[in-house]
């Protein structure tokens, strides 16, 4: 750009400079909208970008330090909030919680959203258009509604307060979406190569975990990230169906007890400090698959 | 091929579909018999009393119906502002630059904006809500606003923007548009690159302004993915809750001056203990969200312009 901007400028001195200009119309215009538009967005990202930072710089002030210079870089970096977080805070301990359940959850939605959504689009039988519209109808279903329900379902089969528990409910509610958007790829796949396999003498099985699950993998991708994303964010489930032992927590919900309790204990560094250890991980994982995320997440609303 | 089909297809569905019954279709359906009880929750004695619980959700004055209002207020502002800065903001990025040569440029450093803006998709409501609670808080908390506003000499409100009856509901409506405006500008930006190119030079040789391009252009290639985007965020508007939870004093006061619907249903089933009226405020917003849903893609729909 820098290269361009010395040519252009020069023969604005010049004495047929007006006629340049008429016979460049758009060229003025394209330059003040640019300027233009460049200062919206700047404007915009410095509003994405100031809290995050001002939150993680916050993170070393001591509280009264918070209170008092809010808009202060700190005086001293105060790595105490970190020691109190991750040890009183216990954001670690939370933070195996909730990887130990979406190990879990996260393969079981993918497994079984990929078996149902593979038969709903490569095989006719009664019952299949039922099937998927009683699946893509989930997705418009207020989660409130079913909590209490849920609550008493799983209390009546000792499920409550158990990871066990926590993950079959992540599966079911995480199934919706993950049949819907598997159904459509599946449906997108070339018929050639399954019935190659088919003549080659392959059953169903060996059709669709040697065959189809490889050639569907970047929906799988897509849809994973979709949902690790979904599930690592869940908070009103796990409020209500994990509620009894603090220290068995997920991640937002550890964060919210934190909250709560800095409400109490006036001790905002070490929430702000738990803040930011919860969002590095999210924050590098970000970092490194920003490109699948953004498809993975918005090739969900393209239908 | 046609050996072992159904046994095939049985041993493929059971699991996933039993699954989804027994967890996600049946406390839905359990939910919608409640309504017309007036269990409590907690006895296991009730009694079939019709539609009386719906009638009573539009009597109570003191959460149902400001609930309602503020859900609706939600769902008209959030849809739109975000849809129209996610359009915004995605034009700039793919046809703000220069006219080079005939052809228009996208601004520099596209990338770098589009990760930025995305970023708040990823983080957790749990910390969303902690992060612009500390935004918002009173200066003598150390709130970034009200700091700010001091420092410039401006007037702040005393108790913060959460506190203060005024405020606390445009102020969650804020984060909530912050929140989704990167999904839209991601979603937005992808819709308009599969439009030609030539479309827009055949428009600069006929001298049109930006203005013109994107609404002669622009905006009806893109009616599809606005109207996804706002069957979207009315999903979310209609849902909205957890932020409230975490932000707001009572979780949905002051005074009740940021309680929604979906606040109100928590508080009738897990503090009131009154499951059946919490469920019929429940089944209230289901039937609200499928409505929304068929009206928008029966009215929203044009002719389909192929390209």
């Amino acid at each position: 750009m820098a290269t361009d901007t010395a040519p252009e400028a020069a023969p604005a001195t010049d004495e047929t400079a007006p006629a340049r200009a008429r016979q460049q119309a758009p060229k003025p215009e394209g330059n003040v909208l640019n300027v233009f538009s460049q200062g919206f967005l700047w404007l915009w990202a410095l509003m994405v970008i100031i809290p995050v930072a001002w939150i993680v710089l916050s993170s070393f002030k001591t509280t009264r330090e918070i209170a008092s210079n809010p808009l202060a870089l700190p005086e001293a970096m105060h790595w105490a909030n970190y020691v109190n977080a991750w040890t009183n805070g216990n954001i670690g301990g939370y933070f195996l919680n909730t990887v130990q359940v979406m190990v879990f959850s996260v393969a079981g939605t993918m497994l079984l959203g990929a078996m149902a959504a593979y038969v709903l689009a490569r095989y006719e039988f009664p019952g299949n258009r039922v099937i998927y519209f009683g699946f893509a109808a989930g997705m418009m279903f207020p989660v409130f509604l079913a909590l209490f329900p849920l609550f008493k379902t799983l209390q009546n089969v000792s499920l409550l307060n158990t990871y066990t528990g926590l993950v079959i409910v992540y599966i079911a509610y995480s199934l919706p979406f993950t049949v819907f958007f598997l159904t459509a790829f599946f449906r997108t796949l070339p018929t050639g190569v399954a019935e190659a396999a088919v003549v080659d003498g392959a059953g169903h099985y060996r059709l669709f975990f040697q065959v189809m699950l490889p050639m569907a993998k970047p929906g799988l991708i897509a849809i994973t990230i979709f949902n690790v994303i979904g599930q690592w964010n869940q908070f009103l489930l796990p409020l209500v169906l994990l509620g009894r032992n603090p220290e068995d927590a997920m991640i937002s919900q550890g964060l919210a007890n934190l909250a709560l309790r800095q409400g109490y204990e006036g001790d905002s560094g070490a929430l702000f400090a738990g803040t930011v250890l919860a969002m590095i991980p999210i924050f590098i994982a970000y970092i490194l698959f920003q490109r699948q995320i953004q498809a993975g997440l918005t090739a969900g609303a393209i239908k | 091929m046609k050996h072992g089909r159904y046994p095939f297809i049985l041993s493929f569905l059971a699991l996933p579909v039993g699954l989804y019954a027994w967890l996600v279709i049946l406390p839905f359906a359990q939910a919608f018999q409640i309504s017309l009880t007036d269990w409590s929750g907690s006895s296991n004695s009730f009694e079939y009393i019709g539609f009386d619980n719906y009638v009573n959700l539009f009597k109570d004055e003191r959460l149902v119906l400001p609930a309602l209002r503020h859900t609706g207020i939600i769902l008209v502002v959030l849809p739109v502002v975000t849809i129209a800065l996610g359009l915004f903001f995605a034009f700039m990025l793919n046809l703000g630059g220069r006219v080079r040569r005939g052809r228009i440029e996208g601004v520099r450093g596209a990338r770098f904006h589009k990760i930025v803006y995305f970023f708040p998709q990823v983080l957790s409501v749990a910390i969303i809500g902690i992060l612009w609670k500390q935004v918002y808080a009173p200066e003598n908390f150390g709130g970034l606003i009200t700091g700010a506003l001091t420092a410039v000499g401006l007037p702040a409100p005393v108790n913060g923007f959460l506190a203060d009856t005024r405020f606390v509901l445009a102020a969650v409506i804020g984060v909530l548009v912050w929140s989704a405006v990167g999904f839209y500008l991601v979603f937005f930006s992808s819709a308009m690159a599969s439009i030609p190119r030539d479309l827009y030079e055949a428009a600069v040789i006929d001298g049109a302004g930006r203005g013109p391009m994107f609404f002669r252009i622009t905006l009806p290639l893109l009616w599809d993915s606005v109207q996804t985007a706002w069957i979207y965020l009315s999903i979310v508007a209609l849902d909205v809750f957890v932020l409230i939870y975490m932000m707001t004093p009572e979780r949905g006061g002051p005074d009740a001056a940021s309680e929604v619907v979906g606040g109100v249903i928590w508080k009738y089933a897990f503090n009131h203990g009154e499951q059946a009226f919490a469920s019929a405020l429940g089944v209230v917003l289901f039937f609200a969200a499928l409505s929304l849903a068929v009206v928008s893609l029966r009215f929203g729909r044009r002719e389909r312009i192929e390209f």
